[in-house]
């Protein structure tokens, strides 16, 4: 490409390749429209003030079946949110558990661990979510008889009731769930949908956040690990204080597409019944045909946070690298 | 922190070397002794295996798997004529028989593209039929593991061109086609699959006029290959990254033209770096295809419920039925995940 006239040509078929992707997105749009027009469907996002005519069953914004769509789309991308932020956390915190635990001394643990690991990674997590679903609605106690798995914390086919901070007379205090007549009172109730995306998400996850933190322990030389036994630092220090500041330079950036993957899983919960974003789009679809338009919001939504948590984790990422290493 | 011997040895000073490593021993045995007893005593001492739904309902602390031995064949081939059964079988083994073949690294000359094609066709008209002696079966009726199959097979198969152009794409030197490569890869590595299969389903039959409808099949299909494709490509972005760039200049210097380079040189040595970055990407595509159940497809996934869900008999077992799912989508995994193990480190040892 050193002759001008090579040049000239490559910018010659790079401007008709615009043309062509113009041309093309140009036509897809108009030929899709003229087709929902001869079929009598109406477009345009003109739906989102009306009414939407469903309901929302849970989440952190009240939502009606006499609300407009758009505050039902709002509602699920909160209930998204709801779902992604704890199943991200659990999975982190259990995944580097075991991350670690697949490389600890004691030959036990490691294979826990790493059956841990084999055993859910080789399942698609649709079939993790729809047996957890099932197990929740059917082979649970009713809400009546709910077990106690630890003092304040009640399971049942009626959810899950954890201890919740309640700001009261005395200030910010716990206030415990207490089990009546009736099945338990107080606290936070989670549905069993919740329980199901958030545990589903948070179990599948931490296998392959395990097998990256694993990666970067092992990315760390031996050499470094001898030289802070010969500091004479217990083996706790030595993972504190060597190996994982070190590690951490390799385990962010896929860390990062852990937890992206993580969010766009959540969509799964469509199929559990949890109202979160997809989910209340695909209603939408149901009720007024408006397929175009919910896909594009779905889409619109998706990339914006894969964005903002792409944009999180650089920052972060800045921070773990090695200066002049970014 | 890492162990630096292994073996039986190592594992006696691991397990009873100090008194601390001896309680954790002992903790940890009588967790698994627990856990393994309870599975034992649900999964086999108490299980039912014969397909007898009255003494599944009698027993209490055990599994059915009488449910499998009864709903074998609607979980493992949906809907497809029972009679019929015998192809999507045969299709499914001729499938794994080219597969396996292609996993060993000795086969990988240039007949193993048209043995693929060969199989494919054999794989269709196995299952579609329609010719003298094989009855027609509409895609309607096809489901189970030969669906999750041939989905992955050949969504695979159609992504991968077209993942070799965006990853090249990608690297061109030419400004325009890089942005288009980019940002269709980051679009739709951006949005969740479900998305993309709501769009198969709902808006591709707009694209058509009202009287032809292309196969809902065949759109899903549309839809896994685009999506597949963008990870494909930076997989294959990695691997062509990989190569030395001096390379490619000894190799311009030597006379081969830009197209020449890339096909002879610099995408022979890029692939054989990422085949098991690819070999874990197909298990995860294997995984993702469950999702077509959403669209109305019945795979695996979707065959259990098409199974149970309406025979109110068995249905109160569909535990057991997820299980049995769960370790066939197991077995398939765990195999591919263990061949990309193996082959990393053949690769590596190769000269």
């Amino acid at each position: 490409m050193s002759s001008s006239r090579g040049v000239w040509l490559a910018w010659a078929v790079q401007a008709l390749l615009v043309l062509a992707v113009v041309a093309g997105a140009v036509w897809v749009v108009h030929h899709a429209l003229e087709v929902l027009r001869a079929r009598g469907v109406r477009s345009g996002f003109d739906f989102l003030t009306e009414p939407a005519g469903f309901s929302i069953s849970e989440g952190w914004l009240d939502f009606d079946a006499s609300q407009p769509f758009w505050r039902a789309f709002l509602a699920g991308l909160i209930n998204t949110v709801r779902a992604a932020v704890p199943a991200a956390i659990f999975s982190v915190v259990l995944g580097t558990l075991i991350g670690i635990g697949r490389l600890a001394p004691h030959v036990l643990l490691r294979g826990i661990c790493t059956a841990y690991v084999e055993l859910l990674r080789n399942v698609p997590l649709l079939v993790q979510l729809l047996m957890l679903a099932f197990a929740m609605a059917n082979l649970l106690p009713d809400p009546t008889e709910p077990v106690r798995l630890l003092p304040g914390v009640w399971l049942s086919k009626g959810g899950l009731s954890v201890p919740w901070p309640m700001v009261g007379e005395g200030g910010l205090h716990f206030e415990l769930p207490e089990r009546g007549d009736f099945g338990v009172s107080g606290g936070a109730a989670l549905s069993p949908e919740y329980v199901t995306i958030v545990a589903g998400l948070s179990f599948y996850s931490a296998a392959f956040v395990a097998e990256i933190v694993r990666a970067g322990i092992l990315s760390v030389s031996q050499g470094q690990v001898l030289a802070g036994q010969a500091l004479g630092l217990s083996p706790v220090q030595q993972l504190r204080i060597v190996v994982l500041p070190q590690a951490l330079r390799v385990i962010v950036p896929s860390l990062t597409n852990q937890l992206l993957s993580l969010t766009k899983n959540s969509s799964l919960a469509v199929a559990v019944g949890y109202p979160e974003l997809v989910s209340v789009a695909n209603t939408t679809i149901g009720t007024n045909g408006r397929a175009f338009e919910c896909i594009a919001i779905i889409m619109a939504v998706y990339l914006l946070l894969s964005l903002l948590i792409s944009f999180g984790m650089n920052r972060y990422n800045a921070r773990v690298a090695l200066r002049g290493w970014r | 922190m890492r162990s630096v011997t292994q073996g039986p040895i190592a594992w006696r000073s691991e397990l009873w070397g100090s008194p601390l490593r001896s309680l954790a021993t002992v903790l940890l045995l009588a967790l698994l002794a627990w856990g393994g007893f309870h599975v034992v005593e649900w999964g086999i001492v108490h299980a039912v295996f014969r397909p007898d739904a009255e003494a599944c309902r009698a027993v209490q602390h055990g599994a059915c798997w009488g449910v499998v031995a009864e709903k074998w064949r609607p979980m493992l081939f949906g809907r497809f004529p029972y009679e019929e059964q015998w192809r999507p079988a045969v299709a499914v083994v001729v499938l794994s028989a080219v597969t396996m073949l292609s996993a060993w690294p000795r086969s990988w000359r240039w007949w193993l593209v048209p043995l693929w094609i060969v199989a494919l066709l054999l794989f269709v008209l196995l299952m579609r039929g329609g010719v003298p002696g094989l009855i027609h079966v509409p895609t309607g009726r096809w489901g189970g593991l030969p669906l999750t199959i041939g989905l992955a097979v050949v969504g695979l198969a159609l992504a991968f061109p077209l993942a070799l152009l965006l990853a090249l794409g990608r690297r061109s030197g030419w400004p325009v086609v890089r942005t288009l490569s980019a940002s269709y890869i980051e679009l739709v590595r951006g949005v969740p699959l479900i998305s993309v299969l709501f769009m198969a389903s709902f808006l591709l039959p707009l694209l058509w006029p009202a009287g032809w409808q292309p196969d809902v099949l065949v759109r899903v299909l549309a839809g896994l290959a685009l999506f597949v494709a963008a990870y494909l490509a930076e997989i294959i972005r990695g691997g062509l990254q990989a190569v030395p760039r001096g390379q490619t200049e000894v190799a311009m210097a030597l006379g081969f033209g830009r197209w020449p380079v890339q096909r002879d040189i610099v995408l022979p040595q890029a692939l054989r770096l990422v085949v098991p970055a690819l070999t874990n990407n197909v298990v995860g595509t294997l995984k993702d295809t469950s999702l077509v159940t959403v669209v109305g497809l019945f795979e695996l996934t979707g065959a259990l419920g098409l199974a149970l869900g309406g025979d109110p008999t068995w249905r109160p077992f569909y535990l057991e039925g997820y299980l049995f799912v769960a370790a066939v989508y197991w077995v398939l995994c765990f195999g591919l995940s263990r061949y990309s193990v193996w082959l990393e480190k053949r690769l590596s040892a190769a000269p």
